[in-house]
């Protein structure tokens, strides 16, 4: 077909699993010429793998894909991008000591061998014109902000004559400037007629630009609407809506941004399980003004505070990437803070110390990935569970480690928490994710730590297991200690957490009370929406 | 190209029998393969290999000759399993070597004469140790403080030690009685290892080697520090996750492997050649073998031993090759280069498997998911 | 010091780098890709003797040239095989691949010992250039290899920093994942590269045995395939950083012999290579440094593709 016409793009019943996952079950999807299109759901509702199989990376197992009408089948991204579709990753996929030019003539199919960055200038004066789009060819990579890259890999896209773009989540690595100018470069590319896919979390953006919005959760179409007109987009924005506009069916009905977050986080609990009645009003734990780098160098959190009472759980909503991680590294003594000190009963934390001086004072870590950084997979499971202890009594004296003594924590363990392995001398990547899951915890919580730091606990485990691990850290919680807890799973943080506080750009933008707050009303703060009278920074009396 | 394509894919590690299978068919296939070399020399594979071995196993004085080359290898084959387990490359056996044969020489030539006789070999073997791990120290500290990659300055540091050494024998140790040779004075009776009536093998080495071999064992597997060090050369971002000081374990360990290279130098000058000699006579290319010698163990310091005999077996094999066939020493680099071949490829087998497929531009072509999206979002574990 | 020895020392600094100088560039090209082989010091000794040889028994330095570089080829497609193909180490291939080199070029070279090549390859003179003074004798009078490093080094550059194949091979050695992306095919270009190296370093040793000592000796190669090692990161992946590096490390290979008339070791003198390697690395591994001169980032690790 001629690459240079795009008119419509069609996916039906896309169907799509994962060994233990349905990632995709039955989505449709279509986009036309000149259209932006959202697709909205949380991490893990399949909007990925949706993004993936029309991208030629994943073969969808059910399912059809009709371009311009007629069936089409991607093997392969060179496959699709020969049909027009580029795609624009989280994860930039460029050279950081190469130039800009560099790097897109490399993309090129059509570069002339001698001098190829020659021909790129012209081109980049073209893509300029067209759509307003500016890069300096000359600028190295490394030297250039997220926002940059992520235009670059546009005009690469661009430059390889992509007429349908396939954008995830293109905004949350850009500054507000250059989210505007970025907004502008899109309607300039959809008034020469490009299609283009636009994946998000975030409800208010995506209102702004999409014609429509596709909404995935938990791998089923939740709906395709579209975005309500100004006046009650407006109203959105001051207050919560009581769900009077809320729509679960398909359909292209009109939404605004509080409807458009209940359809994506799902149906609101009607019963929310009480959490215990409020906490003793000591306090033991507290973040001050805390200041943290990313791996890039860009500060990832910032001038953060925020305090646990002995005996809660504080649990932390917001969209991946927005600094939790390195909120939480850095209280776990893997990554120095610039500033900011934590006090655990009331006795500084030595934050640039490392970790073996955080767990020394009594702070108990649950990593975000357990495979690379919570287990060694060729080790024991035995020798899995003194990892973090093994330097101290009772497992090793006088530099000799006793494994009598890490067999019994060991069986303990396994006993405990029904970890289902044939031996407490097998390798630990014998287990199943649930397994490893349930062996981390049990080490982390063998001491009675004071402090819980807990990252994704449940993620990927299966239903009993997680259920298993929400009761431990309840037990922890009601044993006296303080719980911090990281989790994408709004449900969960609803069912756990004494207190959310909702993390969005590096900053806490507000602590609620699950018994009052809903669903929607932390969808719409995790997304970047103030909402009066919660904007509270730190240490807020529920 | 021809519709088909191979395509290796990781998968669960098999069983230690297959880890057994692959290094005895590397020996066996490597000694046969680079004897096939010498067909182009008129000789038959099968005469060569049985020459080799028997010339290396055949007879108490070819066992004690395998032997006392075993010992040097031995230590250092166990220095590096030891510097391999915690993923630190040290090639610079050699130059550890060599400095504990300096520091030893230092001590014979010049300390020997003030000290009771019963203290100079005891003082010998640790200043030799002290040398070797000095040496072996600065690139781990250049490591750890300033990420310089230890490859290379392990690899440098060989050739400096070598030239030390040079500079020495050429130069200030000069010997006065050694009529122009390169050599420094003999050492004085109490500054040489006594040996085996009639052999090679200095016996206060061989209970060295192998003590050594089951202390390291036991620092190893029973030992805070061998725990640490195995962490971090499994896993380094769970040894940072579980609070592990990179610097200090990986310290102690090239400690371990730099001061067990200084004891083989320390055996080499005050057995073999009794005076301080050139930097190639000292060390016929032992830290390189070593590095064979410590693959074959299975970074096992037990297994190292075993392994250290085949080894010593070949380069007495080697003289063998020199005195009945007329060939270089050198060419018995030829059977550990090819062992050693086979044997990093064959391990690829312990890990990977092979799968045959239809060509397909899809497959060829692949592109890597880069987000956490290639399993529906579920990648984090 | 008359100009006459100025002239006569600093031509044998140039002789004696020639061959370091070809062989860092073909690691150069193999590490710009991402594929360190440490077995350099192997398959120059394989080229030394097979260039040898060749020349001997045909009568032609060219011949034996050729040979010299198919005898690099040949050594550097099993680093290929075992790095690439089957993705084992590239430090301990490396290393048993020098073993290799040395143990068949000891093999095949025992004939050789002693015979003296009566066939060396002939100086050029570049007519007009080779009259000027001083630099006339230097420069424009020169053997055939010395030119061709010159213009290797100058081609490589181009190539690395000008063509589509000199961004497809950076992009190799920075970041494989990217580049598998951008559609280049990374074990390809892996194993082009490796092979060019290979080449190289089998000429460079062709030239110890044809030229700068036209006759075999046993480990006539003399460690200079580490120096490479050293000169590679001394120059910092640059080939043009390596003609100059090159030449001043043959200049200290030469002066040895002159400082040592005036009671400077020559072992001292030849140690400052490999402390001045470490000191450079030392520098490029610095975190301010890092972004213009670093090591290839992917440098020594095997890519596993999806």
């Amino acid at each position: 077909m001629n690459r240079h016409v795009f008119d419509s793009l069609e996916m039906t019943g896309i169907r799509k699993s994962f060994p233990g996952v349905i990632a995709n079950d039955d989505i449709s999807f279509s986009i036309h010429s000149g259209e932006v299109v959202g697709l909205l759901g949380e991490n893990g509702a399949g909007k990925s793998t949706l993004m993936n199989i029309l991208y030629g990376l994943i073969q969808p197992d059910e399912g059809e894909i009709r371009l311009n009408q007629s069936p089409v089948n991607f093997a392969s991204p060179r496959d699709a991008r020969r049909h027009g579709i580029g795609m624009v990753h989280q994860h930039f996929m460029l050279i950081p000591t190469h130039t800009v030019a560099e790097n897109i003539a490399l993309s090129l199919d059509d570069a002339p061998f001698f001098d190829p960055v020659s021909v790129i200038n012209d081109r980049l004066d073209v893509c300029s014109r067209a759509y307003g789009i500016h890069v300096d060819p000359k600028a190295f990579v490394w030297q250039l902000s997220a926002g940059e890259r992520q235009r670059i890999e546009i005009v690469k896209a661009l430059l390889g004559n992509a007429r349908l773009l396939l954008l995830d989540e293109p905004t949350s690595v850009m500054t507000p400037d250059e989210i505007n100018e970025f907004i502008g470069v899109l309607r300039a590319m959809t008034a020469a007629g490009i299609g283009i896919v636009f994946i998000t979390h975030k409800l208010e953006e995506i209102l702004s630009v999409a014609s429509r919005i596709t909404v995935l959760r938990k791998g089923r179409l939740a709906g395709t609407v579209r975005p309500a007109s100004k006046d009650t987009n407006r109203s959105g924005d001051t207050a919560v809506h009581d769900g009077k506009n809320m729509e679960t069916s398909s359909g292209h009905d009109e939404v605004d941004k509080a409807a458009l977050a209940r359809l994506m986080v799902g149906r609101e609990l009607e019963q929310i399980i009480p959490g215990k009645s409020p906490p003793e009003d000591d306090i033991l734990f507290e973040v001050e003004n805390l200041t943290v780098m990313d791996d890039r160098g860009r500060t990832a959190v910032k001038n953060v505070g925020f305090t646990i009472r002995r005996g809660e759980i504080l649990g932390v909503a917001g969209v991946s990437g927005n600094g939790q991680r390195e909120l939480i590294e850095s209280l776990a003594g893997m990554r120095s803070p610039e500033s900011g000190t934590a006090r655990l009963a009331d006795r500084v934390l030595p934050l640039d110390a490392g970790a073996r001086a955080i767990f020394e004072s009594g702070v108990a870590h649950i990593p975000e990935e357990r495979m690379r950084f919570g287990t060694v997979a060729n080790m024991s499971i035995q020798e899995n569970i003194i990892l973090k202890a093994g330097h101290r009594a009772p497992f090793s004296r006088r530099g000799i480690i006793s494994f009598s003594a890490a067999a019994n924590r060991t069986t303990e363990i396994v006993n405990e928490y029904r970890v289902a392995a044939t031996s407490i001398v097998a390798p630990m990547k014998n287990l199943s994710g649930g397994n490893i899951q349930k062996v981390i915890v049990g080490r982390e919580l063998a001491d009675h730590p004071a402090l819980v730091l807990a990252a994704h606990p449940t993620y990927g485990v299966d239903i009993g297991a997680a259920e298993g691990i929400r009761s431990h850290l309840r037990e922890c919680r009601d044993a006296g200690g303080a719980v911090f807890l990281v989790s994408e799973e709004l449900e969960e943080l609803f069912e756990l957490a004494d207190r959310i506080a909702v993390m969005e750009s590096g900053r806490i933008v507000g602590i609620v009370d699950p018994r009052t707050s809903s669903f929607g009303e932390v969808g719409m703060m995790m997304a970047g929406a103030h909402i009066p009278g919660r904007a509270i920074s730190s240490g807020d009396k529920p | 190209m021809f519709g088909f394509s191979v395509r290796i894919e990781r998968c669960q590690p098999a069983s230690t029998t297959l880890s057994i299978v692959i290094i005895l068919s590397a020996m066996t296939i490597g000694l046969f393969s680079a004897a096939a070399l010498f067909v182009f020399k008129g000789f038959s594979p099968l005469t060569i290999v049985s020459k080799i071995l028997t010339g290396a196993f055949g007879s108490r004085f070819a066992w004690m000759e395998t032997i006392a080359k075993a010992v040097p290898l031995g230590l250092v084959g166990i220095g590096l399993a030891v510097a391999f387990r915690g993923k630190f490359w040290n090639i610079g056996a050699e130059g550890q070597i060599l400095l504990g044969a300096v520091a030893a020489s230092g001590i014979a030539l010049f300390a020997a004469p003030h000290l009771p006789d019963k203290a100079v070999l005891p003082m010998m073997l640790t200043a030799g140790f002290a040398a070797g791990a000095i040496w072996g120290v600065i690139p781990a500290l250049l490591r750890t403080r300033f990420g310089v990659n230890e490859v290379v300055s392990t690899l440098m540091m060989n050739y400096v030690a070598a030239e030390l050494v040079q500079y020495l024998v050429y130069g200030p140790w000069k010997g006065a009685s050694q009529m122009g040779f390169p050599y420094s004075d003999e050492f004085v009776s109490s500054a040489v290892l006594p040996t085996f009536y009639g052999t090679r093998v200095a016996w206060p080495m061989l209970v060295i080697v192998i003590v050594a071999a089951f202390v390291t064992w036991f620092l190893i597997t029973c030992t805070r520090w061998g725990f640490e060090t195995r962490v971090i050369g499994e896993n380094p971002e769970a040894a940072r996750y579980a609070g592990i000081s990179h610097a200090r374990v990986t310290i102690i360990l090239m400690i371990i492997s730099g001061g067990l290279a200084g004891l083989a130098g320390v055996g080499e000058v005050s057995c073999i050649h009794q005076h301080l000699t050139t930097s190639a006579a000292i060390s016929s290319g032992y830290g390189n073998t070593g590095i064979i010698v410590a693959m074959l163990g299975r970074l096992h310091p037990i297994g190292v031993l075993p392994a250290a005999i085949f080894l010593g077996g070949l380069l007495v094999g080697g003289d063998v090759l020199q005195t009945s066939f007329g060939m270089p020493f050198a060419s018995v680099n030829l059977f550990t280069a090819v062992i050693l071949l086979l044997l990093i490829t064959g391990d690829v087998f312990l890990d990977h498997r092979f799968r045959i497929r239809r060509d397909c531009p899809a497959s060829s072509t692949a592109v890597i998911a880069p987000s956490d999206s290639t399993c529906g979002g579920k990648m984090r574990n | 010091m008359d100009t006459a020895f100025v002239i006569a020392t600093i031509g044998r600094a140039f002789t004696a780098g020639t061959p370091l100088l070809l062989a860092t560039l073909g690691e150069i090209i193999a590490e710009r890709a991402g594929v360190m082989n440490l077995g350099i010091e192997g398959m120059m000794a394989l080229g030394a003797v097979a260039g040898f040889g060749v020349s001997l028994e045909s009568g032609s330095p060219w011949l034996g040239m050729l040979a010299a570089a198919l005898a690099g080829i040949s050594l550097s497609a099993i680093h290929a095989f075992v790095t690439i193909g089957m993705r084992a180490g590239q430090i301990v291939s490396g290393i048993a691949l020098t073993m290799f080199g040395l143990g068949l070029s000891a093999l095949i070279g025992k004939g050789y010992i002693g015979r003296p090549l009566q066939t060396p390859l002939h100086s050029i003179t570049i007519p007009g250039l080779a009259d000027l003074p001083f630099i006339g004798d230097i420069l424009f009078r020169r053997d055939p290899i010395f030119y061709f490093a010159i213009i290797i080094a100058a081609l490589i550059w181009i190539i690395l920093y000008k063509t589509r194949w000199g961004i497809a091979i950076r992009s190799v050695g920075e970041n494989p994942l990217a580049a598998e992306t951008m559609g280049v095919d990374v074990a390809w270009v892996r194993v082009w590269c490796v092979l060019f190296g290979g080449a190289l370093s089998g000429i460079a040793g062709g030239y110890l045995s044809i030229v700068y000592n036209p006759s075999w000796i046993e480990g006539m190669t003399a460690g200079r395939g580490w120096i490479v090692i050293a000169l590679v990161i001394f120059s910092f992946w640059n080939p043009l950083r390596a003609v100059v590096a090159a030449f001043l490390f043959g200049g200290i290979d030469v002066m040895q012999f002159s400082l040592q008339s005036l009671g400077i070791s020559p072992n001292l003198l030849r140690m400052f290579p490999y402390v001045a390697t470490i000191v450079a690395l030392l520098i490029t591994s610095s975190s301010i440094t890092r972004r213009h001169i670093s090591a290839p980032e992917a440098l020594g690790e095997p890519y596993q593709p999806r």
